[in-house]
């Protein structure tokens, strides 16, 4: 059954419809029956353009120019627009990113899931269609009964949410199923159990997959194939334990070096720069403005796709040479005197009007270490750190800065207690304001301190140096910057007062992958020259291990477990450490047990 | 690992985001508004310097079309239109601009503390503007104007704050989803003061809303003081008002249609103008047109 190829994408060209510059192109991917293709890449490479051209869509302004997809045999494209429409949804359905903002609020789940059934005529009457809703219901592992098909959707929790989004998708029993990045608001134990779902439903049913994905841990658990896309173009395609064991496109190696897992202690390597946008894409290899392997020869010509392995395709003139990955580990744990603590957390509770969601917690930062605060969404942990910050006033307790206790709120502090907690945000879209210029973002805050214009900005232009930004970015506007050098910003506009704790809120989790890991780096590297000490917030368990020397786990607002790193993610003593431990998505382990 | 240098590394001409004013003065919409605007503001002000005749000059028969000296003949009291014309912009666009300039100070602060403190204040604020809301301003104008007198001091008194909730809405709307943005909050954490954080975190972020705000608002100014004038409020006796004019000329409608005419054309010219800019700039500020630039 493997042999037949249900979907089909030959040399596959979508453009800009105005300018006719290449979003994507010779894109060419196959999936046989019942297989999952993991298509990976970062952020504006093109992966989700491809995912929603396999729908016969594009998004306005852009065209699919060439090439074919077919499913089962028969051409996609050349169809019309309203025996598109009736495909959507039956013969190819498609689930979002965000499973909260896809359905629709106003209807009852069952209505929802019956409403596609009735759309594509699915049945011979409508019994038949109740009795499908509640068959799928059951395959994606929810209860069919009457009582929860009444339910609205603001009344599921995010996984059940999303799983309602894959029974509307497989309601109708399609031939493909695209995913795009379907489990990226989801925590890691519902993350898993989704997985799970898509991947069973997938295999029995003789689904052929796409899974757009930036998350390499999830396609190593999920995908049979990976094909790895760079600035519009498949580079490297292969079986997943290929691509993760055997990687040789260095763009791909990138990638594998940057995904933190949590079994294992490489520290993360980023990747500085950025994929060419559509348009501006150089006349080779679009990987080698940014590759340690490119020759002359790179910028001459784009690489032919070649076979190095079985079914393992690569699109690279240094396909397979060495490379050099090294990564900075993060200063080791230092014993010190038990006195020698930054910041003290000591019985704070907090909540909001009533609500309490923080519970008697306490630990400590010791000076210049990072202590990683870890817990699901929901767990309490931005609401302490935000406690921490000043920025949120009902709480209860000690915070120690220094030995000296802080007032609820930011504004009640004194300026030097202020200007030595920084707080970096999760989102670098947010957190800058848009009509400023970066320099003046930077150094917001020594004029607010009682600096003049012209210190400020000389101390601007410095810290931008520290993050590695040139002191040029001083001039430019937010919008003008990528996600992971806005988050450079953030971060010099946090340490230009010199703080002696800085409190990081998420901020990887709006970025790429390769950005996290730069970011990481840049923030081990700011630990270590300059002793910082650090409050790192974070879903994300394996990203611990490269950036902290101790882990406190929350839970419910409850402190579960809290020590050195490696003994907590290595031997975790308590049940819910471990079970998070499990649930979490390694590569290592998925290719250890594949 | 070896430090690979960003593309974008290479110098990037630093410009800031385009406000929406300057993405409106892209579109010919807000061109001809502007042209517009500035004629009739021109002639509102300086009118008078190049009327013929003075402002209540007696020069010939009232209501005579034909009247040897003038261009568009006498009105009602034998004074020259075109002269009354000139004269009469004047009060009219300082009223409508005062008025206007006093409920955006009102209604922008009044709508920036509501977005910023929310809770309890928030629905004191904003309650009391709905309540105010739900008064109709010709009425509560004249209401005014009839037990006090036709004073100036009140037209813009009523003007301003019939307006102020209609702007406080609007600042409050657009303000509220930049109060959850992460800058502020940043700036909270470094404890800067509220109103700069009103001021400058805050403003300079919903001023594309408030532009086509303060446009609209005055183009209704400009309707309603005109509305008042026909009505009969003018602020000096005899003195000339676009909007008395219309009123006193409009009995000879069929006889000398010019001095009930032209002050319409001023006061349709004036609101149109102000009208198109602020279709410019809602347009601007919503993001349509943005990819074209023109039309």
């Amino acid at each position: 059954m493997s042999d037949e190829i249900t979907l089909d994408i030959r040399d596959l060209r979508i453009d800009v419809a105005e300018t006719g510059n290449d979003i994507v192109d010779e894109v060419t991917l196959r999936i046989p029956r019942g297989q999952v293709l993991g298509l990976v890449g970062e952020s504006g490479s093109g992966k989700t353009t491809v995912g929603l051209a396999v729908l016969g869509h594009a998004r306005k302004g852009v065209a699919i120019a060439g090439g074919s997809i077919d499913i089962n045999g028969h051409s996609l494209l050349a169809r019309e627009a309203k025996e598109l429409r009736s495909m959507r949804g039956s013969l190819v359905t498609y689930v979002p990113q965000d499973p909260s903002s896809s359905l629709n609020p106003a209807l009852r789940i069952g209505t929802q899931i019956l409403e596609v059934l009735e759309h594509h005529g699915f049945g011979r009457n409508q019994r038949e269609r109740h009795e499908r809703v509640e068959e799928v219901m059951a395959e994606v592992a929810l209860p069919g009964v009457p009582e929860f098909l009444r339910r609205y959707p603001h009344q599921l929790s995010g996984g059940q949410q999303q799983r309602v989004g894959l029974a509307m998708a497989f309601a109708c029993r399609p031939a493909v199923i695209v995913l795009d990045e379907p489990t990226t608001g989801l925590d890691v134990s519902t993350q898993s159990h989704v997985l799970a779902t898509v991947r069973d439903l997938c295999h029995q049913h003789g689904v052929a997959a796409l899974y757009v994905t930036h998350d390499l841990a999830v396609v190593a658990n999920l995908a049979d194939r990976v094909a790895v896309m760079y600035a519009g173009r498949i580079v490297e395609q292969g079986p997943t334990k290929d691509i993760f064991e055997r990687a040789q496109h260095p763009y791909t190696r990138h990638l594998t070096a940057a995904a933190p897992d949590i079994n294992s202690d490489e520290p993360v390597v980023g990747l500085r720069g950025r994929a060419p946008a559509p348009g501006k894409r150089p006349g080779g290899c679009s990987f080698a403005l940014r590759c340690e392997l490119a020759t002359p020869e790179c910028s001459a010509s784009f690489p032919t796709e070649r076979e190095v392995g079985n079914a393992h395709q690569v699109r690279c003139h240094h396909a397979g040479q060495p490379q050099h990955l090294t990564a900075v580990a993060p200063p080791a744990l230092l014993r010190r005197e038990g006195d020698d603590v930054a910041l003290r957390i000591s019985a704070v509770n907090a909540g909001y009007s009533g609500l309490q969601v923080v519970h008697d917690v306490s630990f400590d930062v010791p000076r210049g270490q990072c202590v990683a605060l870890v817990g699901e969404s929901g767990s309490g942990k931005t609401t302490l750190t935000r406690s921490v910050g000043g920025l949120h006033r009902e709480w209860t307790g000690e915070i120690l800065l220094e030995g000296t206790a802080l007032e609820q709120s930011a504004r009640d502090r004194p300026t030097a207690q202020r200007l030595s907690i920084q707080y970096v945000f999760q989102n670098p879209y947010s957190s800058l304001h848009p009509r400023r210029t970066v320099g003046e973002s930077v150094g917001r805050p020594l004029r607010v301190a009682g600096a003049s214009a012209r210190e400020a900005d000389l101390a601007a232009a410095e810290m931008l140096e520290r993050v590695s930004l040139t002191a040029a970015y001083a001039h430019r506007y937010p919008d003008q910057l990528s996600g992971g050098e806005r988050q450079r910003v953030a971060i010099a506009r946090a340490l230009v007062c010199k703080p002696s704790v800085l409190v990081c809120d998420e901020v990887t989790s709006a970025l790429d992958v390769l950005v996290q890991a730069a970011v990481v780096e840049l923030l081990v590297g700011l630990q270590r020259d300059l002793g910082l000490s650090m409050l790192f917030v974070t879903h994300n368990l394996p990203l611990v291990r490269s950036l902290a020397q101790q882990v406190v786990v929350l839970a419910d607002g409850k402190v579960v477990e809290a020590g050195p790193t490696e003994q907590v993610l290595t031997r975790p003593e308590q049940a819910y450490t471990q079970r998070l431990l499990a649930d979490t998505p390694s590569i290592a382990a998925a290719l250890a047990g594949g | 690992m070896t430090a690979i240098d960003t593309p974008s590394a290479a110098p990037v001409e630093s410009r800031r985001p385009d406000g929406p004013f300057r993405v409106a003065l892209r579109m010919w919409r807000t061109r001809i508004g502007i042209v517009l605007l500035l004629l009739l503001v021109s002639i509102a002000l300086f009118g008078p310097y190049f009327a013929p005749y003075g402002e209540q000059e007696f020069v010939g028969q009232p209501n005579t079309r034909h009247v040897p000296g003038t261009l568009l003949g006498t009105d009602y009291f034998g004074q020259d239109v075109v002269s009354r014309a000139l004269y009469g912009g004047r009060s009219i666009l300082i009223l409508a601009v005062t008025s206007t300039a006093l409920a955006l100070a009102f209604g922008i602060a009044i709508g920036l503390v509501a977005a910023y403190n929310r809770g309890r204040l928030d629905d004191v604020l904003m309650r009391t503007m709905d309540i105010s809301l739900a008064f109709p301003q010709l009425l509560l104008a004249l209401v005014a104007l009839t037990t006090i007198g036709p004073e100036p001091w009140l037209i813009v008194a009523i003007v301003a704050i019939t307006t102020t909730p209609r702007i406080a809405r609007i600042t409050r709307g657009a303000a509220v989803p930049v109060v959850e943005r992460d800058f502020v909050g940043a700036a909270e954490a470094l404890g800067e003061s509220r109103p700069r954080i009103l001021w400058s975190e805050l403003l300079p972020n919903v001023s594309g809303p408030l532009l086509v705000e303060a446009n609209l608002r005055l183009t209704y100014s400009v309707g309603l003081i005109a509305s008042l004038g026909f009505l009969g409020f003018a602020t000096r006796v005899n003195a000339a008002d676009w909007g008395l004019m219309v009123n006193e000329n409009r009995i000879a409608l069929s006889v000398q249609p010019w001095g009930t005419v032209l002050p319409a054309i001023a006061i349709a010219l004036l609101t149109v103008g102000t009208g198109l800019i602020a279709d410019g700039l809602s347009r601007a500020s919503a993001g349509i047109d943005r990819a074209k630039g023109d039309q």
